[in-house]
């Protein structure tokens, strides 16, 4: 047993005997790392390794170019140190990078992690009928169900293969929703994102399973750029999966992901997402900082709808948002958002209401426990043109403890007198009569906050898949572990 | 059951209950009546351990367990159940999640494996129907939204449901109109066996109608001042409490 291992044993023992971060273990996989920094000859790099296009390159290098311009931005209610963009390494691949067949052919060794997250593929695929692409280290090495869903036409592939198979659709559409200079972290992920998913439903599409990825940091201080295209054309519909977990590091991670969701008219997209990124130790040393960037535009009648439950980061810096374009279309944003020790989360949504009649419905629970610091910011704009637009919007705090914080930032701007805009919001602890209640009928103290927080997240983990929700209830349960003395 | 000797208890330096001594058998009922502020909510606050209440002095002995050194849930696990004057909520968690997670959670504390969901159903159906509860009232959540009488139904609901040794039922006819009072006191005279016990705390000699005490105790001023048949009951509901409570200050004075 190498070094490497036996740590992981001990890692492991770890994880049983406490509570802290349930994934923290490396795998042992030979690199392909490149060396740390950033410059225009390390983009070019990638995109050779990548065998990319010259329109690829030049997309990259332009959003360089722009990156070198930009500052990054100080407005969120967050504190850290900037991470130093020249110590981060842009590019690490498994070194064996196979093309499998089937998952039989994938490396024991990943095999070995993916089963030790509890994620294990054969279960997957029989029981769940779930297609999972894989993301290990940026390469992916994994695809399932890619038969099935090719019988319909339906493209789900690692976006370097979508890069060189269906050059015409990832031209069109890469960075349209989310352009490369929207901002410091988009334009960064645009000059180096190493992969991701695409995923194209044909016109009529009803994607007849949950689409799924795994994303997981798994070498020493390679930043995360990953990068996901999602098009729903016209009355097709499609749900996808999102869920993260990271190995435990004491050097903060950078991950700066960019999601872009395209629905075309009468199209329907949900996005969930569960992300559990490492968030430090409970002296809130080390952890992921997660900056992302994640949109859709919605064409007439057509409808995405955003789902997260987040647990993990040291930071989280994340706004999924609707560009309402289309008449008629909806957007919808859940969120459970949990700060635990010294997390700090700055998150909401942006609902851009341009098209007539348009919904938008927002419902955010931020859970607060420890040292921690969580915000809701949310934009909802309603423009002129946006006749007959309504937004109802619910932002609901749980505090736990008298160290955490909590804040609100709801910015709402209505420029049409036909619209209709609601807001509510509500502050709460959890109560020791509440507590008392539950230990009187049996129910421990533990087990009573993860009933009373699970409990005020239900319209949320409502929204979730089936076996999501499961996962998303046990991982709630996990981070406030602890958190009541 | 349960054997209470010289308890004395209170909130930080005030002291509420200043020797209470009480012992209820198996198959018994036993009603604890007396003015307010005379300590009967803090006395079943003690039994049932809320962490609020400080015990200076005096031991409860529980089936020969010493209960005072046992966790508020471990109590409710061997069998001590309160019905609350006044039961919390919980949002967005259902009667029936909640009664599953309480009776499996009791099940984990024995090392029995979670309850079968049909047994459960079934179980739920039965006690349902003992107390005249419509259906679609297991999917509501927790006290959310409910009405007096129907929180207080809910308390007695449970009660069936965890079919405790020992259930004190705290000022559970207060709110409740007299055809709900009547529902949940032949729910509670259903569940009584020979084998479990309840203390009925009352201000009022109307739910002893119903369910029949066989002792009262008159507690004032944190002590049992009297303990009777059923016929007290009647006496302090003619005369008040002015006639004991006045010779018993006389006496602690």
């Amino acid at each position: 047993m190498s070094a490497k291992q036996k740590q992981t044993e001990e890692e492991l023992l770890n994880e049983v005997t406490s509570s802290e971060y349930k994934y923290g273990f490396t795998t042992d996989i030979e690199s392909d790392t490149i060396p740390k920094g950033l410059s225009e000859e390390v983009v070019r790099i990638i995109s050779a390794k990548k065998n990319e296009p010259e329109w690829m390159l030049d997309y990259r290098l332009k959003a360089y170019k722009a990156w070198l311009e930009m500052e990054e931005p100080e407005w969120a209610n967050i504190k850290y140190t900037k991470p130093n963009y020249q110590e981060i390494i842009y590019y690490s691949a498994p070194k064996q990078k196979p093309v499998l067949d089937s998952l039989d052919d994938l490396d024991p060794e990943m095999k070995k992690m993916f089963d030790k997250l509890g994620i294990s593929i054969d279960e997957q695929n029989k029981l769940a009928n779930v297609a999972v692409d894989i993301v290990m280290d940026s390469v992916s090495v994994a695809t399932s169900f890619k038969e099935t869903l090719a019988e319909k036409g339906i493209i789900f592939c690692p976006i370097s293969d979508a890069i060189q198979e269906h050059p015409e659709l990832v031209k069109k559409y890469l960075g349209t929703v989310v352009p490369a200079r929207d901002n410091f972290f988009s334009a960064l992920n645009s000059a180096v994102f190493s992969d991701g998913s695409f995923c194209y439903i044909p016109k009529g599409v009803k994607c007849p399973m949950e689409l799924s990825t795994y994303f997981r940091i798994n070498e020493a201080g390679t930043g995360q750029f990953e990068r996901t295209l999602l098009i729903a054309d016209e009355g097709s519909q499609v749900s996808y999966l999102e869920g993260c977990t990271a190995p435990m590091r004491d050097e903060n991670q950078l991950h700066a992901a960019v999601v872009e969701l395209i629905a075309m008219d009468d199209a329907d997209i949900k996005y969930s997402t569960v992300q559990n990124w490492y968030p430090g130790n409970a002296e809130g040393v080390g952890g992921v900082f997660n900056f992302v960037t994640k949109r859709g535009i919605c064409y007439k009648n057509a409808k995405i709808s955003w789902t997260q439950v987040e647990t993990g980061s040291a930071i989280t810096w994340k706004y999924p948002s609707c560009i309402l374009k289309g008449d008629n279309s909806i957007g919808e944003f859940f969120s459970v958002a949990v700060t635990n020790n010294f997390q700090q989360a700055d998150t909401g949504t942006k609902m851009i209401h341009l098209g007539k009649n348009t919904k938008s419905t927002i419902i955010a629970k931020g859970i607060s426990a420890g040292n921690s610091n969580g915000n809701y910011r949310g934009l909802v704009r309603i423009t002129k043109g946006a006749t007959n637009s309504r937004n109802f919007s619910q932002c609901d705090s749980l505090l736990m403890g008298d160290k955490c914080g909590s804040h609100t930032f709801p910015y709402i701007e209505v420029k049409n007198n036909s619209s209709k805009v609601e807001h509510e919001a509500t502050t709460s602890k959890i109560g020791e009569d509440q507590i008392f209640y539950c230990n009187q009928r049996g129910i421990g103290t533990e087990e009573a906050i993860a009933l009373i927080v699970n409990g005020y997240c239900k319209d949320v983990l409502s929204q979730l898949p089936m076996e999501f929700a499961v996962e998303a209830k046990k991982l709630l349960e996990i981070s406030l572990e602890g958190s009541v003395g | 059951m349960i054997s209470i000797k010289n308890l004395k208890a209170g909130i930080e330096d005030n002291l509420i209950l200043k020797g209470i001594n009480l012992e209820v058998k198996a198959g018994e009922v036993h009603a604890i009546m007396g003015p307010n502020g005379s300590g009967k909510s803090t006395l079943a606050c003690v039994i049932a351990g809320k962490e609020d209440y400080q015990v200076q002095e005096g031991t409860i002995d529980f089936e020969g367990e010493d209960l005072l050194e046992l966790s508020p849930e471990e109590r409710a696990h061997i069998g001590v159940f309160l019905s609350f004057q006044y039961p919390v909520e919980i949002p967005g968690i259902s009667v029936s999640n909640f009664i599953k997670t309480s009776i499996n959670e009791r099940r984990k504390a024995k090392e029995l494996d979670p309850i079968p969901a049909p047994e459960l159903l079934k179980m739920m159906r039965e006690k349902m129907e003992l107390l005249n509860i419509k259906k679609g009232y297991l999917s509501r959540n927790m006290n959310e939204g409910f009405s007096g009488g129907e929180k207080k139904r809910n308390e007695i609901f449970q009660m069936a449901m965890l079919e405790p040794k020992l259930a004190i039922l705290d000022e559970t006819d207060s709110g409740l109109d007299i055809d709900t009072l009547r529902i949940v006191a032949n729910g509670v005279n259903k569940i009584k066996t020979k084998d479990n016990a309840i203390i009925v705390i009352t201000h009022y000699q109307r739910l002893l109608d119903y369910i029949v005490p066989d002792f009262v105790h008159v507690l004032h001023n944190g002590r049992i001042i009297k303990s009777g048949s059923k016929e007290l009951a009647h006496e302090l509901e003619e005369k008040g409490y002015d006639w004991i409570t006045k010779e018993a200050d006389k006496k602690w004075a």
